[in-house]
């Protein structure tokens, strides 16, 4: 069970407000993310949740008991932090263990879950070493063993995959949802980076500077964002914004087009962008170009077929799909 | 590029270092040696030649030798466990985020900066006279009897003296090894159930044995060789005659140099036997 409720949650530091008043639901067995660029939060509220930091004002449910005053180790929620935060004099099994020692559990019962918990994480062959003689992502396991042998009601992560290198993260990521399902726990993970984002969430929670700006399936964020701030935050490389006479057009203050929807086409014509081509970024699949000179803003992306070969200078022409087509008003919000 | 030339230009530069401490040590050491051997009584017939391990022999034979030992350690000991305690109380009370911490971490470090005659003085004047020292006024404020610190309990009284001047040595190296403590490693430990005394013990003091293990190497060293606060308070007598100052009474008092260059050298063992102990436990320590 991990269903976690917040209501009106705040937290000030002194005088500074990190986070304004803020409900959030959490279901159990859900994966959750919280993206945001950084300094907005997530962290803070990741900690809140935890209980390593006292709201101001407000209040946590854990599985519908009120948990704002439980301390940390009460709440049954296991944390795994940013820098590993591993114990580094002792063994990895006695890293593992620790939760279970300190929970007095018999020491029959601690060895089975280590060595469960190692099997899973394969880290079986590690057991005897101390972190110090760890990889990263060996340490990163360990960290996340010593979380899933408490057994808790909810996984927080916070960050934890910012340390290791691309190819190690990719593997990880795909190491942590496949532990989500096999566990079926409630999961909250906190990143900056979207990628993460939509490929690990069930639910994903836009922050910034605290509040929530939208809270949806990875899908319902790429497809409908509710404001300019989350269409420009999620999906890679970022929306193509446009202001001006091209968004009056379609009756907005401002339109958003993905550079996967935008085609390639030969010549000029009705509804059809020109413009000189920059920089192109080969992926060998896809080609993202980069144009300027098309009046509509400073550049637009674009994504292309890697067959495509345009050179720098060249001149394009640009067909967006009208269907997918978002539109902004003044304030920024979606219009339906 | 470390070609030979360089390495010999390197040795050739190094040398007179080398040979300055060389000669400091060896001067000494050879002295205290070669007296050791000798019969030597400055006011009573002067260098009498050689009298093979005789020295030696009487020294470790007097009756004085073992209780100096036996001070010599009681006072090591005690100053180390008192300072460790203190100081790594006082070490992680200072940590804590707290008001004034600047001039609370100045005021605990001053007694280092304390000359030792000086602070032994201050002790054996202010706090300790029987009858007008302020731990006297204490007593008698309880109505109690005042101790008569430095006649009825020496040892303890130059413990005490010692601690006051070294804890804050080991507060100071105890709080940066604390300061150095991964705050998150603390929070891990209290998500994972470790209550405040868990963490001490599980968490705070692993961390802080190589600095503990550091103290401990430093102030023995130290701590063999005092000699102000006792020549100051007690002058050696009420049992609280260390080797360092067995030594001096043998030399200065007795005029014997003979005897006292054999004890020196006993001395010298003895610190070695210690330094090796200790570099055992610092390298096992220090590896990890
Ligand atoms: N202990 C504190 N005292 C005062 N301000 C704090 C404290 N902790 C965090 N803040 C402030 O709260 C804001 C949010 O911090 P938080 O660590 O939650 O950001 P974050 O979203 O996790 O960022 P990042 O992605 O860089 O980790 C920041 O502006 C930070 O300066
Ligand atoms: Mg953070």
């Amino acid at each position: 069970m991990g269903r976690i409720v917040l209501e009106k949650v705040k937290k000030s530091f002194s005088e500074v407000t990190v986070i304004p008043p803020l409900d959030l639901e959490i279901e159990d067995g859900e994966f959750v993310v919280f993206v945001g660029p950084s300094g907005c939060g997530k962290s803070t509220l990741l900690r809140l949740i935890a209980g390593l930091e006292d709201v101001t004002d407000g209040t946590i449910r854990i599985d519908g008991n009120d948990a704002t005053s439980i301390p940390p180790a009460k709440r049954g929620l296991a944390m795994v932090f940013q820098s590993y935060a591993l114990y580094p004099h002792m063994s990895v099994r006695k890293n593992i263990a620790f939760p279970l020692k300190m929970a007095k559990m018999d020491q029959a019962e601690i060895n089975r879950r280590v060595e469960n918990a190692a099997s899973v994480l394969n880290l079986t062959d590690y057991l005897d070493r101390r972190p110090g003689q760890l990889s990263g992502g060996q340490r990163q396991r360990v960290a996340i063993g010593r979380a899933i042998v408490r057994e808790p009601a909810a996984f927080l992560f916070d960050e934890p995959l910012s340390n290791l290198d691309a190819a190690l993260r990719v593997g990880m990521r795909m190491e942590i949802s496949e532990l989500h399902k096999k566990l079926d726990t409630t999961m909250i993970y906190v990143t900056h980076d979207q990628v993460e984002a939509m490929t690990m969430a069930d639910k994903i929670v836009v922050l910034r500077a605290g509040n929530i700006e939208q809270v949806g399936s990875p899908l319902e964020l790429y497809r409908e964002p509710r404001n300019l701030f989350v269409a420009g935050f999620i999906g890679s490389p970022k929306m193509n914004l446009i202001e001006g006479a091209e968004a009056a057009k379609h009756g907005a203050h401002t339109i958003g087009i993905r550079p996967e929807h935008i085609d390639v086409v030969e010549a000029a014509g009705e509804g059809v962008w020109s413009g000189v081509v920059g920089v192109s970024e080969h992926l060998g699949s896809d080609t993202f170009f980069h144009i300027h000179e098309t009046g509509l803003a400073e550049t637009i992306t674009v994504r292309a077929d890697g067959e495509v070969s345009l050179k720098h200078g060249d001149t394009i022409h640009l067909k967006p799909r009208a269907d997918v087509i978002h539109r902004f008003d003044a304030e920024g919000l979606r219009q339906s | 590029m470390a070609t030979q030339h360089s390495r010999s230009a390197a040795r050739l530069m190094m040398a007179p270092a080398v040979v300055l401490l060389l000669g400091w040590m060896l001067v000494p050491l050879s002295m205290t040696l070669w007296f050791s051997f000798r019969k030597f009584l400055p006011l009573r017939g002067g260098d009498q030649g050689f009298v093979g391990f005789d020295n030696y022999v009487r020294f470790i034979s007097s009756s004085s030798f073992w209780p100096a030992v036996q001070t010599t350690l009681v006072i090591v000991l005690g100053v180390l466990i008192i300072t460790i305690v203190f100081g790594v109380l006082l070490a992680m009370l200072l940590d804590q985020p707290i008001w004034g911490q600047g001039i609370v971490r100045i005021l605990i470090i001053a007694p280092f900066f304390v000359m030792p005659t000086v602070s032994a003085l201050v002790w054996k004047n202010i706090f300790m006279d029987p009858v007008n020292g302020l731990l006297a006024h204490l007593w008698r404020a309880f109505g109690a009897d005042p101790v008569v610190w430095l006649t009825d309990v020496p040892v303890y009284s130059i413990v005490m003296i010692l601690s006051w001047q070294w804890l804050p040595f080991a507060t100071l190296i105890l709080l940066t090894a604390i300061q150095s403590l991964d705050g998150e490693q603390l929070e891990a430990s209290e998500m994972d159930g470790a209550g405040f005394l868990s963490r001490f013990i599980y968490i705070i003091l692993p961390h802080l044995s190589r600095a503990i293990t550091i103290v401990i190497l430093i102030q023995t060293i130290f701590l063999l060789s005092i000699f102000a606060e006792i020549f100051v308070t007690t002058g050696g007598a009420f049992g609280t005659r260390t080797l360092t100052y067995l030594i001096f009474q043998r030399v200065l008092e007795s005029q014997n140099v003979g005897l006292g260059s054999a004890g020196g050298v006993y001395a010298i063992i003895l610190a070695n036997i210690v330094a090796i102990f200790l570099m055992r436990i610092v390298g096992k320590n220090l590896d990890a």
